[in-house]
């Protein structure tokens, strides 16, 4: 769909109408991504793992962006949310024996939505430095428990015996993971086009206004804290599902699902990508993932070393992420062509 | 045993609190989130361990010379990167830190490997000293001596020197103490440099304390960051009180709850953090 700002039709439509179509109205080429996400497996059927870790990591970086890119609540523990998913998805298969693999999910998304809902009640009373500094002792401590309670989780040795019956009972796991890569895509898809329509949401709007001005926004009458509370339950339930895809996809988990790293990786995937953009998630992540298992084939350090030069380079550079870079130069493109 | 135990426990607060205080008092002053503390600390403990055990640097001057080098060091770090950085958004902050912590292991596994490494101790401080009738190891003991030195030095350059008095006014307000004539952004560069040089000499004593890998880096933030946080934003009185309380409770709950310590410190830890967001001593 051609953006209708440039044309001079005034029939009626309000500026601020055209300026929300122009921004979160669907455009044909996002179908390019699916597209091409669907072809992968078909293409490349020997890369089906790593594209599974994409799609995983994508979903994980999709639900940190609704609290950090929509409501500008940084957080240095999402983590917690995504652990508490994997171990809720590898325990009821490992420990209680439950094999079937989509209510396992729900379980998950529901236990880190839960938890989300109870840590977010109390952490969101709190802004800036003390919310961060909140949210990195609450992800060690969750860290630290499952350590103590390693007779449970298994602990760094991992959890052990993840059993999980045929998908929908028709599909069985196979070894070059097509089956773990159509799953995971699915539940991307269903994720990512939820929040896609809910982005030109009041909800979503609120979301914006309250990261652009708190002050302004309780004047109009928002009830801040609890709208950022279902957006930070959201969140946590999202990442929770991607947890649990994490743990079934790969059968096994050790508590580094629960660790300061992971909450780390995927705050720098949503950055690299570009913030508050939904589609800075997927590209971050697919950048992010791909460049690390290519860097790390040569060497761990080389990974480490590229990614925080990375992160130097794009805060100082193009704090917008990738997405912000393209957007730019086609900008200027479109100014030098007018 | 309990007295042994106790003075451990002295000896590791100590550790943190030089470890933090010199990130309370850059993040009470410039506002900025600086995950790359660590980062600095570490430069100081592998700067020790060049300086003495392949240099043959006596342990003193070693430990000065490093502290030294990483405050100089840091002055680039802080006009080229965390100047641009000052007025951004906490994301970009927390980011650009984390990325120069992952950098500054990368270079740390890359010069001196994964593994750990340790100093050669003098032979004054390889040994154990009495005291109440007993015996305590040296080197813990000239750690809370330099603990304590440090603490003094701190507390007397902030409460009764003008340049503490100067760094005290931006801290409340910059803005009014840049209307009052107070060249701030050089205030920052020193303040900032003194703060590495702090982590540096954290850093250094640290090394055959903990022991020295290139994850020290990271694995000390989040206890490191928790003293700040609980001590309250730019209080050096604040700072010792959180390191003594937490340093002595983590010794304490790792010797008699072995399995479970590390959850044991972190659960009252976040209470408290909860309850008194601005420090246990700051006002609420």
């Amino acid at each position: 769909m051609e953006r209708s700002e440039r044309g001079a039709d005034t029939s009626g439509v309000s500026a601020a109408e055209r300026f929300l179509k122009g921004r979160d109205g669907l455009r044909a080429i996002e179908a390019l991504p699916w597209l091409a996400a669907i072809a992968f497996p078909i293409a490349f059927p020997d890369c089906a793992l790593l594209g599974t870790h994409v799609l995983i990591m994508m979903l994980f970086a999709l639900s940190l962006d609704v609290i950090v890119g929509y409501a500008g609540i940084v957080t240095l523990g999402h983590a917690a949310y995504f652990g508490v998913g994997a171990y809720t998805a590898g325990l009821v298969s490992a420990r209680l024996g439950w094999s079937e693999p989509i209510s396992g999910l729900l379980a998950a998304g529901i236990a880190a939505g839960a938890f989300g809902l109870v840590t977010g009640s109390v952490l969101l009373r709190y802004q800036h430095l003390a919310l961060i500094m909140l949210t990195l002792v609450l992800s060690t401590m969750v860290f630290e428990l499952a350590n103590a309670w390693a007779d449970l989780t298994g602990g760094w040795d991992g959890l052990m015996g993840i059993q999980l019956g045929p998908l929908l009972g028709l599909f069985e796991w196979d070894l070059r993971g097509l089956t773990s890569y159509g799953y995971a895509l699915t539940v991307l898809m269903a994720s990512f086009w939820w929040l896609r329509f809910l982005s030109a949401s009041p909800f979503m709007q609120g979301l914006r206004g309250i990261r652009e001005n708190r002050a302004r926004m309780r004047a109009i009458g928002t009830p801040i804290t609890f709208h950022l509370l279902i957006a930070f339950t959201l969140s946590a339930t999202l990442a929770g599902v991607a947890g649990a895809l994490f743990a079934q996809a790969n059968a096994f988990i050790t508590i580094e699902v629960l660790g300061f790293e992971r909450s780390a990786a995927v705050l720098t995937m949503l950055l690299l990508g570009g913030v508050g953009r939904l589609y800075g998630a997927l590209a971050g992540a697919l950048v992010f993932i791909v460049a690390a298992d290519w860097l790390a084939k040569m060497s761990p350090i080389y990974w480490e070393f590229g990614v925080g030069l990375l992160l130097v380079l794009v805060v100082l550079l193009y704090p917008n992420g990738l997405l912000g870079a393209i957007e730019r130069v086609r900008a200027q493109c479109r100014r030098r062509s007018a | 045993m309990a007295l042994s135990i106790f003075f451990d426990g002295i000896a590791y607060a100590m550790i943190l609190f030089v470890l933090a205080v010199g990130l309370s008092i850059t993040m009470g002053l410039m506002g900025v989130i600086n995950l790359a503390h660590g980062a600095f600390a570490m430069a100081g403990g592998y700067l020790a361990v060049v300086l003495i055990n392949r240099l043959a640097v006596p342990f003193v001057p070693a430990l000065l010379l490093a502290v030294a080098l990483v405050a100089v060091l840091s002055v680039p770090f802080e006009r080229m990167l965390y100047a641009a950085i000052y007025g951004r958004g906490e994301l970009d902050q927390v980011l650009m830190t984390i990325g120069l912590t992952l950098m500054s292991m990368a270079v740390a596994t890359y010069l001196f490997g994964p593994g750990p490494v340790t100093l050669k101790l003098p032979g004054a401080l390889d040994g154990t000293v009495p005291a109440f009738g007993r015996e305590f190891p040296s080197y813990r003991a000239f750690i809370v001596g330099v603990g304590a030195a440090v603490f003094a030095a701190l507390w007397f350059s902030f409460e009764r020197t003008v340049l503490g008095a100067k760094i005290r006014a931006a801290v409340d307000n910059r803005a009014m103490a840049e209307a009052a004539g107070i060249n701030t952004a050089r205030l920052f560069t020193l303040t900032f440099a003194l703060g590495c040089g702090l982590a540096a000499l954290g850093g250094a004593l640290a090394v055959n304390v903990v022991g020295l890998t290139p994850r020290f880096a990271i694995q000390y933030l989040v206890v490191v960051l928790a003293v700040v946080a609980v001590g309250g934003l730019g209080t050096i009185g604040g700072t010792m009180a959180a390191a003594l309380v937490i340093g002595v409770a983590d010794v304490a709950a790792r010797y008699f709850f072995p399995g479970a310590s590390a959850f044991l410190i972190y659960a009252p830890l976040l209470l408290v953090m909860l309850l008194r967001p601005r420090g246990l001593l700051g006002k609420v």
